[in-house]
Formats: structure tokens, sequence, C-alpha cells
């Protein structure tokens, strides 16, 4: 019997990759934590339609987490689910880029991160589609289609808020200041991110940045709005070094689970 | 926001081969997000395959103050309706 059970997990770690597990954290809480986000326009938002079109957006990624995370649990073999991930880890066990744990603030400011990270989402799931693992694929297959739409929709808002009033083109200017330091972030490659590329499990995100910068170029001249000219980038958030904000955001994320471990309804 | 934009009425095909029926409206600051706000709204449980939108003032109404003139000249006209013919039994799906 031991026999049979060591022989198992041989099987189960010959099937993952080492840097599996890592990877689905970085996908997963990146949806985790800007789907956490967008719930927190419920009640709040400009208008009720927009208030449904961001909540919609917001469920989508959380599905995505869900089955990243899951995955992730399942690669890892520590009896972990996608659920024990969102819920029972501290900041500096995150892995989401920093860019998706940017507060709110007004409602350009929310489109320009939506706008930024979903056009970086879309073609990353995109190119994830032909990943050698192919239950990575089959979940990146399912997103691409889900994050093609809020790219779209945040690409429209974009455009008519920099091309909108004087005040709105002034705060989506503002907003994309205040955000594209984090972009830089989408596109780093560490060593983990390395081994992953290099086993043919992700795409190297370099080869996604023609069509990120196309469509960053198109979307934002109709828009009339300028990208800032940077020499670095914020970075960190792949190795669980996050900005201020995560604290708060996880502590509203998991404050059930924290007081009431394992309360399920 | 949404106080100043225009109202528009949504139109969804539920299936191909069927029309667009009526299905509420949105407020949208143009066409295409009409159509994105329909979507969001109206068709998140595969309610549909196509959405049509239109300005709500577009639209022409008849006056139901004259409804009169409009409609009830074909109360008194009941034999308008195909309910005289006897239907052989063998025709099922009429």
């Amino acid at each position: 019997m031991a026999q049979l059970v060591s022989a198992g997990r041989h099987d189960a770690e010959a099937r993952w990759h080492p840097a599996l597990f890592e990877y689905l954290l970085r996908l997963g809480d990146d949806s985790l934590i800007l789907g956490q986000r967008l719930t927190e326009w419920c009640g709040h938002a400009p208008a009720l339609e927009i208030e449904l079109s961001l909540a919609n957006i917001g469920l989508d990624l959380i599905g995505q987490a869900t089955l990243l995370l899951n995955l992730a649990g399942e690669v890892e073999g520590k009896d972990r689910d996608g659920d024990r991930l969102a819920f029972h880890r501290d900041a500096l066990a995150f892995r989401n880029c920093l860019m998706v744990e940017q507060p709110n603030g007004d409602f350009a400011r929310t489109i320009a991160r939506q706008f930024l990270f979903s056009t970086y989402q879309h073609a990353a799931l995109d190119a994830l589609s032909c990943s050698t693992e192919p239950r990575l694929s089959e979940i990146a297959a399912k997103g691409a289609k889900e994050v093609s739409y809020h790219a779209d929709l945040a690409a429209e808002w974009v455009i008519r808020l920099g091309d909108g009033t004087e005040e709105s083109h002034r705060r989506a200017q503002d907003a994309l200041d205040a955000l594209w330091p984090y972009a830089g972030e989408l596109f780093e490659v560490d060593a983990p991110m390395r081994a992953a590329i290099e086993a043919g499990l992700v795409p190297d995100p370099e080869s996604l940045r023609a069509t990120f910068d196309a469509t960053m170029t198109e979307a934002l001249a109709e828009a009339t709005l300028t990208l800032p000219k940077l020499g670095s980038f914020q970075t960190g958030g792949r190795a669980g070094r996050h900005t201020e904000h995560m604290g708060f955001l996880l502590a509203q994320l998991q404050y059930m689970q924290r007081t009431y471990p394992n309360a399920a309804w | 926001m949404g106080g100043t934009w225009p109202l528009w009425e949504v139109f969804i095909r539920a299936r191909g081969g069927l029309s667009h029926r009526h299905v509420g409206s949105v407020h949208a600051p143009d066409g295409e997000l009409a159509i994105r706000h329909a979507r969001d709204t109206y068709t998140r449980r595969l309610e549909g395959v196509s959405i049509w939108a239109m300005r709500s003032g577009d639209i022409v109404a008849s006056d139901p103050a004259a409804s009169g003139p409009l409609f009830e000249p074909a109360e008194t006209k009941i034999y308008r309706h195909p309910t005289f013919y006897d239907i052989p039994d063998v025709v099922k799906h009429i």
C-alpha cells in the first residue's frame, strides 16, 4: 500500500512542471484581486448600466481565479483548494501584479486600469491557449473570450473619456499617468517565468508586446491621450512585495474566512 | 452620468430564425455603448444571439387618444379570425 501511494505521488510530480504552481498563482491572483476590486463598485457606479458592466467583468475574473487557483492547489498537492489559496494566504504569498491591486479611484481610473490590464491579459491568454499544459490551455481559451470583451469595453470607454469633455479628458490622462508605471511589470521575466517559458508552458511576454503596443497606440490616439515617458517601472508583485493597498484589500476579501474558518453556505 | 444619456430600446433575437423582440431599455451615450450595455444587462443568461438598439426618441408611436378610430372598428369584425373552418383531425400542426 505504501508503495502504491508513493508511486502515485511520483506520477503526479512527473506530470506537473515545477514552475507551473508559481505561474498559476500569478495568473489566478491577477484575476482574483482585480475581480475583488471591481466588486467594490457594487452600489457605487456612476450609472446602473455601468454597475452591471463592472460587476460582470468582476464575476468573469473571479470565475477565472477559481479555475486557476483550484488547479494551482491540485498541482501543489498540499490539500489546498482555490478557496484555501484565496482566503488563507497573507499579502507576501500573493503573486499578482501591482496594477490590479491599485484602488478604483474615479471611473476614469478604474477604466484605465481595466484597459491596460485586459489588453495585456487578452494577449497573454490568447497565447496561452498553445501552452504545453493542456489543463492551462483550456482555462486560457475560455478566459480569452471573456477578456476579449473586457478589453473591448474598456477601450471604448477610454476613447469616450479621453475624447469627451475637458474634465473627462483630464481625468483619463491623470489615470493613465498614475497607472502606466505599473505596466512594465506585466512584461517582466524573472527566473521562475524564464523556466516556464523554456518549458513551453507559457508565452514569452516579449511576444505579446507588439499586440499590446498596437492596441495602446490605436486606442490612445483616438482618445487623444498620451502615455507618460518613464525611465523605469514599479515592480515586485510577482515576488510578493505589494503596495500598501494590498493589506486593506485582503482584509476585506478574507475577513469572513479568517473570522469563521471554513464557514460554508 | 447616466442621467444625461439618451434612452435606447433593446431588441434581442433569442435564436437564429426568430425575430428580434423588445426586451427593455438602457441608457447609453451612443449606439455602440448601448449595444454593450444591452449585452451586459439583457444577455447574461444566454438570452440571445443578436442585439438591436435604437434611440427611444426615434420610435413613432400611435396616439393613445386616437385608439378609438384606430382599434375599435376591428372589434366587430371577428370574421377576420380564421376560426370558422373545420380542421380535419389528420392535420396536426395548425
